[in-house]
This record gives C-alpha cells, structure tokens and sequence, in this order.
C-alpha cells in the first residue's frame, strides 16, 4: 500500500519496495536508499549527469490511468493499479522520480542491457589489471564479475591508445583503460573551473586528452584520478607503490587549512602510502586539495626530532628549567594542536602562571577547500579557552617583553619562533621548551627539545572553520622516539606542578567536558564521522580571516 | 560382552623347526643380490624428479630474457604463511621492456615460512612464479633462507613460453590502428 508522503517526498517502488525519496532524486539515489545498488560509470552524485555510460539501465513503468476519465486502470488479476512497463530501458542516472514511478533493477531485459553495455565496454580494453594501480578498487572490475561474459567474442585487433600520457605533474594516463565516463572532464570544468581536458577523434577512437597548450596541473587535479571509475587515471606519486587491497584506510582531517577537509589515510605496517578524500556533505563534498596529500611525507621525513631519553626525564629536565625561571614564562601555543592538546596547553600554561599566546599562519584562500587561515585548529584554542583573541602572525609584544627582561623562558608548542618574528639575539636571551616533531631554528636553539609527532601518528580533533569539531585516528605507530603529544604535555604539567592529568583521550575527554562550556555534552567516542558543529555564537563578534569556500560563507559577509 | 576363548592351534613339525621361514627369508635376501641397485649417494647422486614436483617456488624469464613478473602482488596476497614479499617498481623508459612498465624492486621468499601450498603459482597472472624440482633448501642462518629476486631467478631459469603476450602488444602497438 503507498503510504501518503509528505509534501516535498516521493512515493516510488523499487524492486517491490515503497520508499519515500525527496523530490528531485534520480533512480540510482533512490535505489541505493533501499539498498539496491545500480551499477554506472559516468553518474556522480556530486557532478553533473550526462548519461553516457549506459551502464545504469533500468526497467521502468507508471501506474495506468484512462486517458478519457484519468481513472486509475485497474488490473483484474491483481487487484492493484496496472503498471504500464515502458518496453526499453531507461538510464537511471537520468531519470528523477516522479509519484508513483516503478523500477525494476533485476529483470532480464535490465540483465541483458547490463551485459550488453559490458561487452561493449570490454572490447577495446586491455585488460592489464596485473599492472593497473586501480585493480581492487576498479568498477570495471566489479561490474566484469556480476555482468561480464568471461570471455571474448572479438576476434578483430584491439585498438591502440596512448599509454603513459603526463597529464600534468601529478596525473598520468592510460588511455586504453578509459571508459569516456567524462568524470574527468566534467569534475575539472564544473568544480575545479579548469577546463583542460576534453574528448578527441571519434567513434572507438575516442581519446581523452588536454587541451592544446593547457596542462592538467591545478591543485584539484588528482580529484581526477579519485572519481575516475577505472585505471586510466593515475597518480604518478602512487604509481606501483603499493596495491590497494593491502593498505589500511583511517579516517583523519587534513591539516592544510581551516576547511578542515575529511580525508582517509592509506597506509601498510606503519607507512603511509597516499591520502585520498572521504565524503562528507557538509565539508568538502568527495575532494580534496592535491596539496594535502603529500602532508603524509612529513612523517618519513629526515630532519624529524627524536630522543632516546625517556619522557620521564625529558620532563623532569623542562619542569626544572621552567620552575627556575618562575614567574618569567610565555607559553606559545598552536593553531596545529588538536583539541586535547590546547587544552592541555592552557593547564599548563595555568600551572606555570604564563601568558599564552598563538601564532596565526594565513595566505590566500582558493574559494574551494583551501581557506585562508592555513592552522586547522584556530577555533579550537578559542572553544578551549586556550586564547580569547584570533592570534596574529608576529610575536611582537612576546618580543618587546624579552628584551624588557621580562620574560626568561618560552614554552613553544611546535611553533617556529623565528619564523614568528623573534630574532636569533632574542632567542639567545631566553631558555625555549620545544614541543614538536620537525628540527628548525626554534628547536637548534631550545635548551629542552621533547619530539612529538605527526597528526598521522596520533588520534584527536580539530575545530574547522565552521566551527564543526572532526575527529581524526591515529593511522601508523609513532615513530620511535617520538612521543604523543597529549603524553608529553601531561608529564611536563605533572613535573611541574605536581598535579596528574589524563593523557588519553578516554580519560582527558570528560575533564574537557567538565571544563569546556562549548564541549560540555560531548565525548571523544560520540562525535560523529562528519564531524559535529558547535555552537559559535560565543566568538561571532570575531574578524576570523576567512573568505567564502565550499559549503562556508563568513559570518559577516 | 562376553569373552570368548580361542583355542591356540598347535604347530605342525615344519613348523617348529623353523627351517621352512628361514629359507623363505634367505630366498628374499638372494633375490636383491641379483636385482639392480636402487639406494642413492645422495648429496652427489639426486633423484629424477617429476615434472609436476611442487618444490621451492622460483622466478622464470620468457624465451627473450624478460623477467615475466610483473609485481602484480597477487602471489604476497595469496600466500597463506605470508612468505613472499614484493617491492613493485617501474621498468625504466629506456629498456627494451618499458611497455611492461612494472616489474619487481625487489622480491623475497622467506623459505622458513613457505609451506609449498602452490598457491602463488596458481595465482599469478603472468606465469611468472613456478613451484620446480628443486627439493632441498639448506642455509645456516635466516637470512640464508630468505629467496631474494637474483636468487629466484637464477634457480628458475627460463619458461619456453608461447604467449609473448606483452611482445603482440608491443607489435599492436607499433602497428596503431587501422585508421
């Protein structure tokens, strides 16, 4: 029985199932809300639909009404509503839902299409998975299984294509493998607003290829390779690296901006191999910047910090410098800490009675996924309470208090104190604590260096610039002689004043709710995979630095 | 369950003196006097092995000396003791194989873990990994039983193969199309 929608849903049957879509949806996205799956190549649910695939042909049909009286024509045998079945297939992809629509996804003329379009599909294919980077995650490979042949009927030569193609730096392609889905194209025309590539020859000489002159290098291009169905786009960083189904996905936030993009982390016995986008409607759709994807090479890199004292004393050694200097301490925090750290920072900060301040890192936004405020976690200093004005890129009155003397020792949580503008002289003069996982000028100089690590090596949350509080999962073991961040700072608060505080996320999450208004209903374990968006009004009288991007528009605009 | 007493037969006179069993035995042993030897020196005289002996698994080249495996991983991912590691790599544009363009880094068969299943020789797309007739794996250390990719290939030898699949693509290749 069809149950009465409401007004903005529609009533459709799929496979013998009712289900209530919201108007405007096509067949697939209908379909897969009761679990049907569709197969198809060239739809996207974020990109536009052109319906060249074919792949997704389904049987349809609406109920029979009397053209003279408009009655509902009534089937003696069932007793129902008759369904006049239209006789040829339709593309799912292309077809929205109307009241009453029937759809069969199983029958077996939309089997024989399936089939049909398959073989087609496979003719010219060169079916060299033993050397494609995509076999494991490829449609074509999927499809083949449920609906190809298993062998070939085409005797005739196959046709030559351009093989090993530079698209651009990041992008090779394999033009044999290319389906002519346009996902490619369409993705860089509409979303990346670089049109560069594009369909040349014709018929079964169909190739994909850039323009004349144009080159496909804007920094969305591997967005390219994520949405292309089969092998014909490639990263040229991942090529036979590794294949795919040996490699641990964790989801984890890109660190890049303020847009807080979900990504996930692919990485085999502790090495990280590539990152790719993760789906979220509200952040970054399914992209993701080509530039947040080689962050994971920071972890492997040479010039990172590591000890093979143990915490303990690398503690001890900081506590007793900084309770020497009592009373003459700045506490530098970071807009690259996760939630839990700034936190933690502000105890400390707390137990040593310094003031904290941050240093903002901003360059031009792209209006897509790169904001302009490059610290991911801005918001989460302000929602722990760890700073109460938008930091500023220069330290200048942290500058001005060490040459007034007034300041001995600085406690830096991963900042670079001289890119922040504080000369070499003035490091001279005082003590540096540094926290952080790469060397620099601020950790040559430090008295006490405590290596931390990467926000791969670690679990915790960020605070984007929507003020939406993600989650991100540790994805490999810390390197070693490394230590968590959260461990690190616990120790040192403990050395200090003698007070413990949890250094797990387990534990240190109900102190935070206890002591962080914003945080106040929340747990490390319930926030969602996309994230949960808190409530800004506290900081709304703010001038965040942010321009509009994809799904943000800047509260004063 | 009731027990069932069986009365022991008495031997006949052949029997108790022995004679008949010891002639028996004496015929046996002078039998193989005259039959041809079948005990092997072992270490310098080996046995024929079968055709289809499943000993250690090697690495074989095509005919043209190209290395047939092409790092697909297949064989890492279906070896039930996990023995078999691969580092893929690209074939360089200036070799003669470049329109492979993979080929193995590197590639090790812990020979301590192998357990001769097979499986990687079913698996493998490229008829690149055989299980042969070498039987006997020795070292005197871990490293020793660890198969890098010199040792696979230099105890695998060439396949006479009849596909040269890669080579038809080539020559597809270079022909291009009929328009």
């Amino acid at each position: 029985m069809i149950q009465p929608a409401k007004p903005d849903l529609v009533t459709v049957n799929i496979d013998g199932k009712e289900i209530a879509v919201p108007k405007g949806t096509n067949v697939i996205e209908a379909a897969r809300l009761v679990n049907v799956d569709v197969p198809h190549y060239c739809y996207h649910p974020k990109l536009a639909v052109v319906g060249n695939c074919r792949m997704c042909l389904i049987e349809m049909g609406m109920p029979a009404v009397d053209p003279a009286t408009k009655a509902p024509v009534i089937d003696p045998a069932t007793g129902k509503q008759k369904i006049n079945w239209i006789p040829r297939p339709q593309i799912g992809c292309g077809t929205t839902v109307s009241p009453g629509l029937h759809v069969k996804t199983t029958s077996p003329m939309v089997k024989d299409a399936r089939e049909g379009v398959m073989e087609f599909l496979l003719i010219n294919h060169p079916l060299d998975c033993p050397i494609c980077d995509q076999a494991g995650e490829c449609k074509l490979q999927e499809q083949a299984t449920g609906y190809g042949r298993g062998y070939s009927r085409f005797i005739e030569q196959k046709n030559v294509k351009p093989k090993r193609t530079q698209l651009g730096p990041r992008v090779t392609l394999d033009d044999e493998r290319c389906v002519l889905c346009s996902r490619c194209i369409r993705f860089s025309r509409d979303v990346a607003k670089e049109d560069v590539l594009g369909f040349v020859d014709r018929g079964s000489y169909s190739t994909l290829t850039c323009h004349p002159d144009k080159k496909l290098d804007h920094n969305y291009s591997l967005n390219t390779v994520d949405i292309c169905p089969v092998g014909a786009l490639t990263s040229t960083d991942f090529r036979f690296k590794m294949r795919v189904w040996f490699l641990k996905q964790t989801n984890s936030i890109c660190t890049e901006s303020s847009v807080g993009v979900n990504s996930v982390v692919w990485s085999r016995e502790g090495v990280i191999y590539r990152i790719t986008p993760r789906r979220n409607d509200e952040v970054n759709d399914t992209w993701m910047p080509d530039s947040g994807r080689v962050l994971y090479k920071q972890v492997q890199s040479a010039d990172r910090l590591t000890s093979d004292i143990v915490l303990d004393n690398i503690a001890s050694k900081a506590a007793n410098l900084l309770n020497e200097l009592s009373g003459a301490i700045a506490v530098v925090g970071s807009g690259r800490s996760s939630v839990e750290e700034q936190f933690l920072t502000r105890k400390l900060a707390a137990a040593l009675a310094a003031p904290v301040s941050l240093v903002s890192r901003t360059a031009q936004g792209d209006k897509l996924l790169i904001s302009a405020d490059r610290n991911p976690n801005v918001r989460g200093a302000l929602v722990t309470g760890l700073v109460s004005a938008l930091p500023s890129a220069q330290l200048t009155s942290l500058a001005a208090d060490i040459d007034a003397g007034k300041v001995k020792a600085i406690v830096s949580i991963g900042e670079d104190l001289t890119a922040a503008g504080l000369t070499a002289a003035q490091l001279a003069k005082v003590s540096v604590v540094y926290f952080g996982t790469h060397a620099n000028a601020t950790s040559a100089a430090a008295k006490v260096v405590v290596p931390t690590v990467t926000v791969f090596e670690k679990s915790g949350t960020f605070i984007n610039q929507q003020f939406r509080i993600q989650k991100f999962i540790q994805a490999v073991p810390a390197l070693a002689g490394a230590h968590n961040d959260l461990a690190a700072l616990a120790k040192v608060i403990t050395a200090v004043s003698g007070a413990t505080v949890p250094a797990e996320l387990g534990t240190l999450w109900p102190l935070i709710a206890a002591e962080v208004p914003a945080l106040a209903t929340m747990l490390y374990k319930n926030i969602p995979e996309t994230g949960l968006l808190l409530d800004a009004t506290p900081w709304a009288g703010l001038p965040f630095v942010e321009a509009q991007t994809l799904h943000f528009k800047p509260a004063t605009v | 369950m009731a027990v069932i007493q069986v009365e022991r037969k008495p031997l006949s006179l052949a029997e108790r003196t022995y004679i008949p069993q010891i002639i028996g035995g004496l015929k046996t042993t002078l039998k193989h006097f005259f039959q041809p030897t079948v005990t092997l020196q072992y270490p310098e005289q080996r046995p024929e092995i079968s055709k289809n002996y499943r000993g250690v698994p090697t690495l074989v080249k095509d005919p043209n000396g190209r290395e047939k495996c092409v790092s697909c991983q297949l064989c890492e991912f279906v070896c039930p003791p996990k023995a078999i590691r691969i580092t893929p790599g690209e074939i360089p544009a200036d070799s003669p194989h470049a329109h492979v363009e993979k080929a193995p880094q590197a590639f090790d068969i812990d020979m301590l873990r192998c357990i001769y299943c097979g499986l990687c020789q079913e698996v493998c797309p490229e008829e690149a990994i055989w299980l042969q007739n070498q039987f006997s794996m020795t070292g005197t250390s871990r490293a020793e039983m660890v198969n890098n990719k010199a040792r696979l290939y230099e105890l695998g030898g060439t396949l006479p193969d009849q596909h040269f699949k890669w080579d038809k693509k080539k020559a597809a290749e270079e022909h291009g199309n009929a328009h």
